[in-house]
């Protein structure tokens, strides 16, 4: 700005200044405004952390954290879980044979029997687990196309790039395309109570209101068109590569459950956070408040194994569980909540024989520095 | 522009071509057979760096050198090219934003620039072509060409002054746009030139443009048809400098030597770089941490992604197959784009948003200091100016400040305070003025203490002993203007007049006389005329002057009256006066001397002597043949004065008050108390300038002073060099060596037992130190200095031109730690010391607009100052180092779980948040809290820091963004990072969350984590945040609140523009969860944990400490400041005017 500076005058100062943010006040400056505002004297609440302060909520903390907590713990213990692994990785194990092939689809059939030690009250849940599965990898996780599910037409034939290499079969669109739809878990799993006498009764499992509700109603729908005649609308399409029949037979004997909307279908459409992971499989409900659900005893799980998960040092699992309001078991809560508790409550006790102890002293030598 | 940048590459010393030749009129010359027209640069200004051609490409290359800005730019093009877990729109369209709008404000000051600069090369003036005046455009000007300045117009280009309206061949100037002098010079025609320049035929031979203010050599032939060619010499008294302004004088001619960027002034004037805060610096390194921590992570998931994939059945399950593309890409090429991807993924640790949120901090925090009111200055109806809004917070950080004194310090206002005559005090008390002035009739106060006979004597003496001139009352008052400002007495219209002088002090003692009834009424050839008491006209011939130097620090005068007396009137520094009267007068008067000394004025004696006819005969004699001398005429000259100037007796003292601006002491005194280290840089004289330290209380009477001076360099009478060297190793000695070990300059106590140095150096000394001769060690001598001048509590260096401002400025800021340093002044001569400090204020003086432009900042007063630095500064960098280190490690614990969610998913780039969530973190989410808190936090309310200067040490030296406190932030980050995951993790070992044992996918996870982390983030804030308006509160519960709408907003519809309904529903779910509901609070609780603990046992910085402090420490912190100095070792301090 040399050259500014060489007509040093007066008014200079107008145009410079507004290149500077101070511009709009410096044109035709008279005095600032008083505003509390702008003078930074906004009136202001000025907490400060001090012992005094901390220590009555450090205490509350404490007392609220651990009866949550204990509660929490409790609730968790008293939910009844029961955990069978039938990958049949070990030469015992019922299902050694079928687990040999890694082939898709060999329909071989296994048969587990189990104990239950406790009665199950209430719901009990039938979950199924894998381990070892990557459902959270990035490349599965996009391969889908939501548009097709949500029953988009225009993705019904064209799906969606995302969904490659599962996206055309033979040219035909598959219907519901990419990797997650395509390795849709597909074992059968029927649970028998043995009677000690020998015989075996099936358990009623329950297979709706297992996915989440908007899901099922919102986001999964079938393409428009005549709901009873599934079979035309997707007739342009075809089946995933891994499925063995066709969207329109998941459940051909319950219309709202076939198709897109078939509710194991949605609820493996919802990727799992977590390489190991259980889903929602059946539901058993309750007979009456007088008889467990599954009272203790001996039980046959029959599988129809078509589920390979050898090839990747995968398991399987079939969960039974009851639920709580918490959901299912997990002591994980309880525990970090008793613990944080104390910790909390523990801090309070310190804090307060420091402050009591120490605090006036050291406070006092602090002023004169 | 490479001539200049080479000019300063290679000093004043290249070697190139020394001289320039210069036909004057650019006409050919006699003596030389060929006339080739030099090629010189015209006289265009150029301080624009664009032009349109270049403005796009130039301006795209300065932006992207900034690394972030690259960085960015880097991260966009790999979101494009490579298939990345998120779009390339998160990234390029902040960048471009911030690209374009940064464009768009450096275009503009750009156009101003062009627009000032067209302003000052099409200014009109009249160049000589053919006799004849002609209208030129002030560019257009060539080297060699005539040039007719008139009254009170600066001049276009440095010129030789040829020929000047005035009888006797002299003009008057102002330099104050230079080097900050006010007063008057006189310069000098060519001597014997001829008064028709149309036929002059001359060439200039004179050495090549250099900076130097003060320095200038050439000769001048001058050729007429019958003679020989007559050789003038050329000194700087010929030399009219672009910039100056013509005064008191109507019109002059001038041959242009030097134009354009080779003028003083253009080499003096430096570049004004782009300035950057020592914060930004420290977010430069921060960056690369976080680059570092960015690369790693990286590297370290790319490795274990292929350490994975190499186990058996994990590269490609038979659920998850690769694409045809992927399976075709080359092994190499797909690790590479992994690691890109990688390096997208968590890109979002180093957000664009900072560099937005910071640039807004500092654009609207610059705006509280335009509007303070506290700045506002009721005389020139102006408050501060922010010119620069990106070092805020450098006012929180200075160490070292610069100021200029003439105009800034001062008010360079000389008054007339008191006088003492004979042992008795007389003071010009402003209400009795008239009767002071009463011409007739006796002055009745006035006649009680000394005789009459003295008074008189006295009167007529500081009537007489000057070299003031007097204007002409005219219609403008000027030359009365520049020395008697507002503040001063309002004469009567009838002694209207105003004098110029080379010092203003000699104003003020004439005006001091004329007030007690003395009036000067000017000198016609060789005549002074008085008008008395009795309001006669009193004539005295004037014989001799012996003028003024710094050596012998007084001037003398030898007038013969019309009764035939031959008088000697002297007057001087105590110190040169009191060893040459007779020792018994000298006690009388040394007592008010020392009492108006310790007061802060400067003082003067005055003494006179009786010549007889044979000792005048003999003086004059004397003095006439040293004039004559050619050869060592100073030494002569001085050796005759000496010989005069003895044997006098004393007649009185007077004591004349160069005003301090209001409230200097004060000022000076909370900016050392806040632990900065104060220099006064001025082109004063050093007597001046030591009493405006002492009366700033910048000097204290126990302080020792150091003087490296070109007297000191002289006492000894050996070589400068040698004395150069000795002096710098005493003075290390003494102010380093010997100074206790503890931080001195840290703990200054008030009235500590360790002895305080001041410093003093001139610009001659400070020559030899940076630019010694070659045989000498110069890096040696240059950081003897710097280390004696660091451990001096203050510093003064005077006789400074411009450039050395600057030197001295950048020489501390390129000294070991880098401290910040301020600049401060109101001149133009002050420019280049402020655009070499990190942080430039101007004052708004009455010089002109030249500081206040090329300022960071312009403040109306110097008192200013204290609020700006103590109050603002401090705040500005609170605010924003905690802005900055809360950035950080929000983005920390924002990308470190989604780093910990890599381990679990095959480490193949699966974002852990949702695309939406990720882009509005920062722009949404916790962008609004951080930039109220950037604005509005107070931890100490204002009133406190303005009371206690020492609470701005505490975060001296950056302390809020060193490696300690980054540590902490980060290892904070990184643990609540941690517990966000793994506590989510834990929970999810079973994902059947809802009550009706239904599960939750991926998307809730990272929602609970993120969910999580907002409200950590933000609360953490909260905690943080000590002063809560309505705004913070607002901004903080509605950034929270927000979230939640958009969450369920969000989720809430099936977006058709999206390809996955990834969030549908997903945070209504988990509202619905009690467990995730229990996780949440527990998480949160658990994070902030630590941080309470700290605050609970770290020294709580907030006010409720310091209420108690201020009580206790400023006891005796004011006694101090209120006292007056008391006596001070006395000769040294006291001071000469002139």
């Amino acid at each position: 700005m040399m050259a500014s500076s060489y007509n040093a005058k007066e008014e200079d100062g107008h145009h410079s200044g507004s290149v500077g943010p101070g511009g709009p006040g410096t044109g035709k400056s008279k005095k600032p405004d008083n505003t509390a505002f702008k003078q930074q004297r906004l009136p202001a609440w000025q907490p400060i952390l001090t012992a005094g302060t901390v220590l009555p909520a450090f205490f509350a903390i404490g007392l609220i954290f651990i009866p949550i907590g204990i509660g929490l713990f409790v609730t968790s213990n008293n939910i009844r879980e029961f955990e069978l692994d039938y990958t049949g990785v070990e030469m015992s194990s019922p299902c050694f044979n079928c687990s040999q092939t890694y082939s898709w689809n060999n329909s071989c059939r296994c048969s587990v029997p189990f104990t239950l030690e406790q009665p199950f009250e209430s719901n009990v849940f039938m979950y199924y687990g894998l381990s070892n599965f990557y459902q959270n990898h990035r490349r599965y996780v996009k391969s889908r196309d939501d548009s097709q599910l949500n029953g988009d037409k225009r993705f019904l034939t064209n799906p969606s790039k995302e969904c490659e290499p599962y996206r055309m079969n033979d040219k035909m669109p598959i219907a519901p395309c990419g990797a997650i739809a395509n390795s849709l878990f597909n074992d059968t799993l029927e649970l028998y109570y043995v009677y000690p006498n020998g015989t075996k009764t099936a358990i009623h499992l329950v297979k709706t209101d297992i996915a989440w509700w908007t899901d099922k109603h919102v986001k999964f729908r079938n393409p428009a068109g005549n709901n009873d005649n599934l079979t035309i609308t997707f007739q342009e399409t075809t089946n995933p590569i891994n499925w063995h029949k066709p969207v329109y037979e998941l459940d051909p004997t319950e219309p709202d459950n076939n198709g897109f909307i078939n509710e194991d279908f949605i609820v493996w459409m919802r990727t799992a956070a977590l390489p190991t992971f259980r889903k929602l499989h059946r539901i058993i409900q309750k007979k009456d408040s007088l008889t467990p659900t599954l009272p203790p005893g001996n039980y046959t799980l029959d599988i129809a194994y078509n589920y390979p998960v050898r090839s990747f040092d995968g398991r399987k699992r079939m969960i039974l569980s009851t639920i709580s309001w918490m959901g299912g078991k997990n002591p994980f809560l309880g525990i970090a909540y008793i613990t944080v508790g104390s910790v909390c409550f523990f801090l309070g006790v310190v804090l307060l024989v420091i402050h009591h102890k120490y605090g006036n002293r050291s406070s006092n030598a602090e002023i004169p520095n | 522009m490479l001539r200049r940048r080479l000019n300063r590459l290679f000093g004043g010393d290249e070697k190139r071509v020394d001289s320039r030749t210069i036909y004057v009129g650019n006409r050919p010359c006699p003596a030389t057979e060929t006339f080739i027209p030099p090629k010189f640069c015209d006289n265009r200004i150029v301080s624009s760096k664009y032009t349109i051609w270049n403005f796009l490409p130039k301006n795209l290359f300065e932006q992207f050198r900034r690394i972030a800005n690259f960085y960015f730019l880097i991260i966009f093009l790999v979101q494009v090219i490579v298939d990345t877990p998120t779009s390339p729109v998160t990234s390029g369209l902040p960048l471009f934003f911030v690209i374009t709008v940064t464009a768009i404000k450096q275009g503009y000051e750009d156009w101003l620039r062009h627009k000032a600069d067209s302003e000052v090369n099409k200014y009109p003036v009249r160049v000589l072509e053919d006799g004849q005046p002609a209208r030129k455009d002030s560019e257009k000007i060539k080297v060699g060409d005539i040039v007719e300045v008139v009254e009170d117009e600066t001049f276009p280009c440095d010129l030789i002054l040829l020929q000047s309206s005035r009888d006797d061949d002299t003009c008057f100037v102002t330099t104050a746009s230079l080097d900050g002098e006010s007063n008057h010079k006189t310069h000098y025609t060519v001597p014997d030139m001829e008064k028709d320049l149309q036929s002059l035929s001359a060439t200039i031979e004179c050495e090549q443009p250099q900076p130097d203010l003060y320095k200038f050599v050439g000769r001048m032939h001058i050729y007429k048809p019958e003679h020989d060619p007559a050789v003038r010499s050329l000194g700087p008294e010929n030399l009219l400098l672009k910039g100056a302004t013509l005064k008191n004088t109507k019109k002059i001619y001038g041959v242009a030597v030097y134009t354009g960027m080779e003028t003083k002034m253009a080499l003096n004037y430096q570049g004004k770089s782009q300035k950057r805060s020592a914060v930004e610096k420290s977010i430069n390194a921060f960056l690369l941490v976080y680059l570092c921590i960015l690369i790693s992570k990286a590297v370290v998931c790319t490795t274990l992604k292929y350490v994975w994939q190499s186990q058996d059945g994990q590269d490609e399950p038979w659920y998850n197959q690769k694409t045809e593309k992927e399976k075709g890409t080359i092994l190499y090429v797909k690790m590479f784009t992994d690691f890109l991807s990688f390096m997208v993924l968590f890109n979002f640790i180093i957000p664009v948003s900072m560099y937005v949120t910071v640039e807004m901090q500092k654009f609207l925090g610059s705006f509280f200091i335009t509007w303070d009111r506290d700045f506002f200055d009721p005389e020139i109806e102006e408050g501060a100016l922010v010119n620069t809004s990106d070092l805020n917070e450098e006012l929180g950080q200075v160490e070292y400040v610069f100021t200029d004194k003439t105009g800034t310090l001062t008010q360079n206002n000389m008054e007339f305070i008191e006088c003492c005559i004979d042992g008795f005090q007389y003071t010009a008390f402003s209400s009795e003025l008239d009767s002071f002035c009463v011409t007739d009739g006796p002055v009745s106060t006035f006649q009680e203490k000394a005789g009459r006979e003295k008074e008189e004597l006295f009167l007529r003496a500081l009537c007489l002993c000057h070299t003031v001139q007097v204007k002409e009352a005219g219609p403008d008052e000027l030359g009365g203007d520049q020395v008697d400002g507002p503040a001063s007495e309002p004469l009567r219209p009838a002694e209207q007049r105003g004098f110029i002088a080379s010092s203003p002090d000699e104003v003020a003692l004439v005006k001091g006389a004329m007030r007690y009834g003395f009036t000067f009424l000017g000198l016609e050839s060789k005549t002074m005329k008085i008008k008395n008491w009795q309001n006669d006209v009193e004539e005295y011939e004037l014989l001799h002057v012996l003028n003024f130097d710094p050596v012998r620090r007084r001037m003398s005068v030898i007038v013969r009256s019309k009764s035939g007396d031959t008088l000697l009137f002297c007057k001087g520094a105590d110190s040169s006066i009191f060893p040459r009267v007779r020792p018994e007068e000298v006690e009388r008067i040394r007592m008010h001397v020392q009492r108006s000394a310790t007061e802060g004025y400067r003082t003067l004696c005055v003494a006179y002597k009786r010549l007889s006819v044979d000792e005048y005969a003999a003086a004059d004699a004397g003095l006439r043949e040293a004039r004559l001398a050619l050869q060592d005429r100073e030494e002569k000259l001085m050796a005759v004065y000496n010989q005069v100037e003895t044997a006098m007796s004393l007649i009185g003292a007077t004591a004349v008050e160069d005003r301090l601006q209001e409230e200097a002491a004060q000022t000076m005194e909370a900016l050392q108390g806040a632990g900065m280290k104060v220099w006064v840089l001025t082109g004063d004289k050093m007597e001046t300038a030591k009493s405006t330290c002492y009366a700033c209380r910048l000097f204290r009477r126990s302080t020792e002073l150091l003087e490296l001076t070109v007297r000191t360099l002289e006492s000894g009478g050996r070589r400068r060099e040698e004395m150069l060297h000795d002096l710098l190793f005493d003075f290390h000695r003494k102010a380093v060596q010997d100074a206790p070990p503890a931080r001195a300059g840290v703990n200054r106590s008030w009235s500590s037992a360790n002895p305080e140095y001041g410093f003093i150096v001139d610009g001659a000394a400070l020559a030899l130190v940076m630019n010694p001769s070659p045989d000498t060690n110069c890096s040696r001598y240059r950081s003897l200095f710097l280390q004696i001048c660091q451990n001096c509590t203050a510093v003064l260096c005077c006789r400074m031109a411009p450039l050395q401002k600057a030197q001295i400025v950048k020489m501390v800021k390129n000294s070991k730690g880098s401290p910040i340093t301020l600049s401060i002044g109101d001149g133009a001569n002050d420019v280049s010391m402020i655009l070499e400090a990190h942080v430039g204020i101007g004052v708004k003086g009455k010089e002109g607009r030249q500081a206040v432009r090329n300022s960071d900042y312009a403040i109306p007063k110097l008192k200013h100052l204290r609020k700006l630095l103590l109050a603002h500064g401090h705040l500005y960098y609170i605010r924003i180092a905690h802005l900055v280190q809360y950035f950080f490690y929000k983005n920390l614990c924002f990308i470190l779980p989604q780093f910990l969610y890599q381990f679990f998913c095959g480490c193949s780039q699966q974002p852990l948040y949702d695309a939406a969530y990720l882009t509005m973190y920062n722009i949404c989410f916790t962008s609004m809290p951080i930039l109220a808190y950037s604005l509005l936090e107070q931890q100490i309310a204002i009133e406190v820091l303005l009371d206690n200067a020492t609470l701005y040490r505490d975060i001296a030296k950056n302390a809020m963004l060193r490696w300690g406190p980054f540590l902490y932030w980060t290892v904070l980050a990184v643990f609540q990072g941690l517990i966000f995951f793994f506590g989510v993790k834990y929970l999810f070992s079973n994902p059947a969350l809802q009550d009706n044992g239904q599960v939750f996918g991926n998307w809730s996870y990272g929602t609970i984590v993120f969910t999580v982390l907002v409200f950590t983030v933000t609360l953490k804030l909260a905690l943080d945040t000590r002063h809560w308006t309505w705004i913070n509160h607002f901004v903080i519960w509605g950034s929270l609140a927000f979230y939640v709408v958009f969450s369920f907003f969000w989720g809430g519809i099936i977006w058709p523009f999206l390809k996955q309904q990834r969030l549908y529903f997903v945070f209504f779910n988990m509202l619905s969860s009690v467990s995730a509901w229990l996780v949440i609070i527990l998480l949160i609780v658990l994070s902030l944990l630590p941080d309470i603990l700290l605050g609970v046992l770290r020294k709580p910085r907030g006010p409720h400490t310091q209420q108690k402090k201020p009580a206790q420490s400023s006891g005796g912190h004011h006694q101090t400041s209120d006292r007056p100095l008391l006596m001070r070792t006395f000769s040294d301090e006291s001071n000469t005017v002139m």
